[in-house]
C-alpha cells in the first residue's frame, strides 16, 4: 500500500517524458498501432478463406507457429537486426503475436456459419460478396471479435515486455523498478497495466453489445 | 413452365445423381419430385435455380435454357424454400422476408409493406415482423420461409422438403396453408419431398423417382394410386394405396337419409336399430339405440361435396352405428350416409 501511495502520490511521476501520462500514451500507440496492423492483415485473411475454403492449411500453420514462436526472443531479435532508432523492432513481433487468434477465429466463425444459411443465401440470389458482407461476417461476428480481443490483451500484455529494448511503454516502470531496486515503481507499474487490459476488455464488451445483432447473440429484450 | 429435357448429373467420381430426366412442370401447377433417399430430387430442382449445373441436357424456364441466366437473376426471380428455413438470424423477420426485394432494389417503404403483408397471408401476427428468427418456433420460422420465398412475386417457387422438419401436426397445418396459398397465387411450384402422403395431398403432378436418378412414373395422384406403373412405385406407394385412392372419390352423390335423426329426449319407439339425437339448432349430439336406452354414442361427421370418401368412410368407423353423419359448413346435421349408401359408393369407386 505504502508503495502505491509513494507510487501514484508522486508528482514527479505524473510529468515528463518518464511520466504516467507519456507512458501510458506509449503504451497506447505500440498496442493499438500493432493491433490495428494485425487486424488489417488478419481480418480479411480470415474472411477470404473461410469463404472460399482455399488456404485453410495458412490457418492451421499459423496458429501452430504461434505457439512456438517465444515472443521474447523475437523482440530480441528484431532489436538486434534492426537496432532502437524505430518502434518497428517492437510493433513487429507483436503484430507477428496478435496475427494468429484474428486469423484463426475469423476463418473458424466464418466457415462455422450452418450451411444451409449460405445455401438460402445463394438461393435468395445473393452473390458471393453479398453473402460474405451481409450474411456470413455478421453471423460470425461473436467469434471475429473474440479474435481481436484475445489478440488485444496478448499485445497489451507484451507491449509491457518491450521496455526491455529501450523503448517506452508502461513496462519501463516495472523494468527499470526491478532495476534500481525502486519497488513502488514495480508496483505501480503493474497495477497499471493491469488496468488497461481491465479497460481495453471493457472496451471489447461494449464494442460487441453494440455490433452483434441481438438475433445472433441471443439477447432477447423484454417487452 | 419448366422444362427437364433429358437432364443429366454426373459426378466426377462418376456418381450419377439424376439421368435422362424429362419431365414438363406446367405453369400454375403443383409438381412434385418424390422418392427414397439418393434418387436425385433434390438434385433436380437444384438444378432449376442453378444452385448446381446439369452436366447434359437442357432445362428450360419457360422455353429460355437457365444454363443462359446468370444465376444470382435466375435466383431472384424464382421463389426458393428449404428444410430448415434458413432464415438469416441477424435480420429482422420483417428483414428476412424483404430480402429479395432489397436485392431487387424496392425502395425501403415498400419492401416493408410487402414484408407485412405477406406474413399476414402466411398465418402469422404481423407483430412478429419485429422478432428475430431464434424467437420463433420451427412452424413459424417455416412460414416465414415461404414468405420470403413469395417477397418479390416470382412466379416460380422451389420447395425442398420444406415441411419435414417439423412436427406432424404443424406439418399438416403448413400443408393446408400452401394449398390454401397456391389456391389465391397460382404459382408454378415444384416440391420435393421423401413422404408419399405429402405429394399426394399437394400435387397436382407427382414424379415418382427411383434411386440413380431415373424417373419412374410421372402422373396425377389418382391416377397413381389406381394405377402404379411397376413394382417400384406400387411398393413406394405402400399398403394404404385403395384407402388413400379414396381421397379422390367425391362423397357429391353419396345418398344421404334425413329420416334418421331424433330430438333431446327420445325415449324410444322406432324401429331402426340406431337414430341420431340433434341439439335445438341441428347440431348432432350422438347415436341413441332405436329402443332409446343407452347414452349418446360417439359419432364421426363430414361435409358432402366438400370432404373425400376417405372422410366419410372414416366418419363412419368411429360411430357404433356404422352411419357417418353428414353437416354442413355451420356443422348442422344434413343428413345420414347409411352403411348401405357408403357401400353402393365404394362398389361405384371400385368400378371407375
Amino acid at each position: 500500500m505504502n508503495w502505491l501511495t509513494g507510487f501514484f502520490g508522486d508528482p514527479a511521476n505524473w510529468s515528463g517524458p518518464g511520466g504516467i501520462p507519456a507512458r501510458l500514451l506509449e503504451h497506447v500507440e505500440f498496442s493499438a498501432l500493432a493491433l490495428v496492423l494485425a487486424m488489417l492483415l488478419a481480418v480479411p485473411l480470415g474472411l477470404l478463406i473461410g469463404h472460399t475454403g482455399r488456404g485453410a492449411l495458412l490457418v492451421v500453420v499459423s496458429a501452430n507457429l504461434s505457439r512456438a514462436l517465444p515472443t521474447l526472443g523475437l523482440l530480441v531479435m528484431f532489436v538486434l537486426l534492426l537496432g532502437t532508432a524505430s518502434i518497428w523492432p517492437v510493433i513487429i513481433p507483436l503484430v507477428l503475436l496478435a496475427v494468429p487468434p484474428i486469423l484463426v477465429n475469423t476463418y473458424e466463425g466464418v466457415r462455422g456459419v450452418d450451411p444451409e444459411l449460405r445455401d438460402a443465401a445463394y438461393g435468395m440470389g445473393l452473390r458471393g460478396g453479398q453473402v460474405l458482407g451481409r450474411v456470413l461476417v455478421p453471423v460470425a461476428l461473436p467469434l471475429i471479435l473474440l479474435g481481436l480481443r484475445l489478440s488485444a490483451i496478448q499485445v497489451v500484455a507484451t507491449t509491457t515486455v518491450a521496455a526491455y529494448t529501450g523503448l517506452g511503454g508502461l513496462g519501463r516502470f516495472v523494468i527499470d523498478g526491478f532495476a534500481t531496486k525502486d519497488y513502488a515503481s514495480v508496483v505501480g507499474g503493474s497495477v497499471l497495466i493491469v488496468l488497461f487490459a481491465l479497460v481495453v476488455q471493457i472496451g471489447f464488451t461494449l464494442v460487441q453489445r453494440t455490433t452483434v445483432s441481438p438475433g445472433v447473440s441471443q439477447r432477447v429484450r423484454s417487452r | 413452365m419448366i422444362t427437364f429435357d433429358s437432364v443429366t448429373k454426373r459426378y466426377p467420381d462418376g456418381t450419377v445423381a439424376v439421368d435422362h430426366l424429362s419431365l414438363e412442370a406446367p405453369t400454375g401447377e403443383v409438381t412434385v419430385f418424390v422418392g427414397p433417399s439418393g434418387c436425385g430430387k433434390t438434385t433436380s430442382l437444384r438444378m432449376i435455380n442453378r444452385m448446381i449445373d446439369a452436366t447434359e441436357g437442357e432445362i428450360l424456364l419457360d422455353g429460355r435454357p437457365v444454363r443462359e441466366i446468370d444465376p444470382p437473376t435466375l435466383r431472384r426471380g424464382i421463389g426458393y424454400v428449404i428444410q430448415q428455413a434458413g432464415l438469416f438470424p441477424h435480420k429482422k423477420i420483417v428483414d428476412n422476408i424483404a430480402t429479395v426485394p432489397h436485392l431487387l432494389g424496392w425502395d425501403r417503404g415498400k419492401a416493408r409493406a410487402r414484408a407485412m403483408e405477406l406474413l399476414e397471408r402466411v398465418g402469422l401476427d404481423p407483430a412478429m415482423g419485429e422478432r428475430y428468427p431464434f424467437q420463433l418456433s420451427g412452424g413459424q420460422q417455416q412460414r416465414v420461409g415461404v414468405a420470403r420465398a413469395l417477397a418479390a412475386d416470382p412466379p416460380v417457387l422451389l420447395m425442398d422438403e420444406p415441411f419435414s422438419a417439423v412436427d406432424p401436426i404443424v406439418r399438416t397445418s403448413l400443408q393446408d396453408e400452401l394449398l390454401r396459398l397456391q389456391a389465391e397465387l397460382n404459382k408454378t411450384i415444384v416440391f420435393v419431398t421423401h413422404d408419399i402422403d405429402e405429394a399426394i395431398k399437394l400435387g397436382d403432378r407427382v414424379a415418382v423417382l427411383r434411386v440413380g436418378g431415373r424417373l419412374a412414373q410421372l402422373a396425377d395422384p389418382k391416377t397413381l394410386l389406381s394405377e402404379p406403373a411397376d413394382d417400384f412405385v406400387r411398393e413406394f406407394l405402400g399398403r394404404d394405396r385403395g384407402i388413400r385412392r379414396l381421397q379422390f372419390v367425391s362423397t357429391e352423390g353419396l345418398r344421404l337419409r334425413t329420416d334418421l335423426t331424433v330430438p333431446e329426449g327420445y325415449e324410444g319407439g322406432r324401429s331402426e336399430p340406431w337414430l341420431l339425437v340433434v341439439t335445438k339448432d341441428g347440431r348432432p349430439l350422438g347415436w341413441i339405440a332405436g329402443d332409446g336406452r343407452g347414452g349418446p354414442e360417439p359419432y364421426g361427421t363430414f361435409r358432402p361435396g366438400q370432404d373425400s370418401m376417405r372422410a366419410a368412410l372414416d366418419a363412419a368407423l368411429l360411430s357404433p352405428s356404422g352411419c357417418a353423419v353428414a353437416v354442413d359448413e355451420e356443422g348442422k346435421v344434413a343428413g345420414v350416409a347409411t352403411r348401405e349408401a357408403l357401400d353402393a359408393a365404394l362398389a361405384e369407386a371400385a368400378d371407375a
